[in-house]
């Protein structure tokens, strides 16, 4: 019994690149802070694009300037972007980041705000909003199988029964999806303490093995140098106390259970990277549930799963979010949130392949074009990722 | 029949409230989940949902062992029965 994952398939958009989305968006990028308004008044004036507005983008430099323009880029070359319109305070670097946005293939216009002010820039960026979603509107789904859907997870404001069953809800999807050949990642790289050496065991070779605790060393050296004696409250949270998560290892035990019991990590990424083959990839990236789900949509993932204890709310502007929980007060008190109910694991009225096989179903449902919980409350947040003081 | 907690693994320190509103001395239905094994306990404090009992004796210092591996140190004795979290284990690391 079970799906026949190999006989899957979904309805989305081909993109130009090859690669296949399940959301037709047209959005209004923002190079920074300054250009968020222009932004937001173009996607009022065109029905059917979206501003993405941001807090960043001026004055970082070295690796944080790069982070910067990666995940940009990024988040316009997913393939559930149709096309971008990208506004800076000045053309240079709105010109860049459509460069690198146009070499995915899909239509991209930029627009510099300095030497023409908002209400110009605004008219001649929504003739070209205009005309972008107009170009989306006219393009055909095709049917592609499920192999080609790649799919992010990250868990939030977790608690004990996230590691009892939504978190191994999520590993049995991610099980039956790693043996399909399809495209995953993980991450959260301090959310690992006290289970590091359980991926590192998970390592296909020793050389991926090697990226990974690179990386997990290096996030512990900047905790251990900016910590204060209780981290401040943030790991675990107050939410994850209060959910009855005493300590990191323990919270970072029911994370490690979303990569099931088969998958082995096939490639390390940095953040906002795209991999370059199939398989289950370790982002190294904040827990922050915003900013790692913006990461997982710049690194081109389609769909995420989002385990959750105690309710985290969010969703993603360009990447459907699907929230799975196990926690019978959550479900009950916060039930407009939740796609996937797993309550029945902890009372033996579900089996764990039953649970995965919901979760799978709801994605393939999803992927076709059936509306999440976060998608109906609006729910677009979009975090980047910032490694140091602006110059 | 209900399961008012379950634990990891057998071997176990601590298992998991998964109802609300359990009550001190109230009997209770425990599934150890890798073993498929039914226990039969009794709560020593009022225990929110989500939230860990002891399922044996802990001594102040001892490891806490959940999932079958240790999620930190216990800084007082804990009774079987008796709620387990911030104001009596801590983590090792950090």
């Amino acid at each position: 019994m079970g799906m026949d994952l190999k006989n899957a398939s979904f309805e989305g958009w081909r993109r130009e690149n090859g690669r296949m989305g399940v959301r037709n968006h047209v959005i209004i990028l923002p190079v920074d802070d300054l250009s968020n308004a222009a932004c937001e008044a173009v996607a009022h004036n065109i029905k059917g694009c979206m501003a993405i507005p941001h807090a960043y983008g001026r004055l970082q430099f070295g690796y944080d300037l790069e982070l910067h323009f990666r995940t940009l880029i990024g988040t316009g070359c997913n393939p559930n972007v149709a096309g971008v319109v990208v506004i800076g305070i000045e053309p240079g670097w709105a010109g860049k980041i459509a460069e690198g946005i146009a070499a995915s293939g899909k239509p991209v216009e930029f627009f510099g705000i300095e030497q023409f002010g908002d209400i110009n820039t605004i008219a001649r960026a929504s003739h070209a909003a205009y005309r972008m979603v107009k170009h989306a509107s006219k393009l055909k789904k095709s049917r592609a199988p499920l192999v080609d859907l790649w799919v992010s997870t990250k868990c939030g404001e977790s608690d004990t029964t996230s590691g009892l069953a939504s978190c191994p809800t999520n590993g049995n999807a991610f099980d039956k999806l790693w043996e399909n050949g399809n495209t995953l990642v993980f991450g959260e790289t301090t959310e690992l303490t006290g289970g590091e050496h359980l991926v590192a065991a998970r390592c296909r070779t020793p050389e991926i093995r090697a990226g990974f605790q690179a990386m997990f060393d290096r996030y512990q050296r900047v905790v251990e140098a900016n910590k204060t004696s209780d981290l401040s409250d943030s790991q675990p949270t107050k939410g994850n106390i209060e959910g009855g998560l005493t300590t990191i290892e323990e919270k970072a035990l029911g994370n490690i259970q979303k990569i099931g019991k088969k998958c082995l990590v096939d490639g390390v990424l940095d953040k906002a990277e795209a991999p370059t083959h199939s398989g289950l990839w370790f982002m190294d990236s904040s827990s922050a549930a915003a900013e790692m789900v913006t990461l997982c949509a710049a690194s081109g993932y389609a769909v995420h799963f989002f385990p959750t204890g105690q309710g985290n709310v969010i969703g993603n502007p360009i990447v459907p979010v699907i929230k799975i929980s196990a926690n019978p007060r959550t479900v009950r008190t916060m039930s407009e949130h939740i796609d996937v109910d797993v309550t029945g694991l902890l009372q033996k009225r579900m089996n764990m392949d039953d649970a995965g096989e919901a979760l799978l179903d709801c994605m393939l449902r999803t992927a076709d074009g059936e509306v999440t919980a976060a998608e109906l409350l609006g729910h677009r947040e979009f975090s980047l990722t910032r490694i140091y003081e602006s110059a | 029949m209900t399961i008012h907690f379950v634990v990891h693994d057998e071997g176990d320190s601590v298992g998991v409230v998964v109802v609300e509103g359990l009550k001190a001395g109230q009997p209770l239905t425990g599934w150890i989940m890798d073993q498929d094994k039914m226990i039969e306990f009794k709560a020593v404090n009022d225990i929110p949902i989500g939230h860990k009992l002891a399922v044996r004796a802990i001594g102040n210092g001892d490891t806490i062992i959940k999932y079958g591996i240790d999620i930190g140190r216990a800084v007082a004795n804990i009774g079987p029965g008796e709620h387990a979290h911030v104001h009596n284990v801590k983590t090792k690391r950090w």
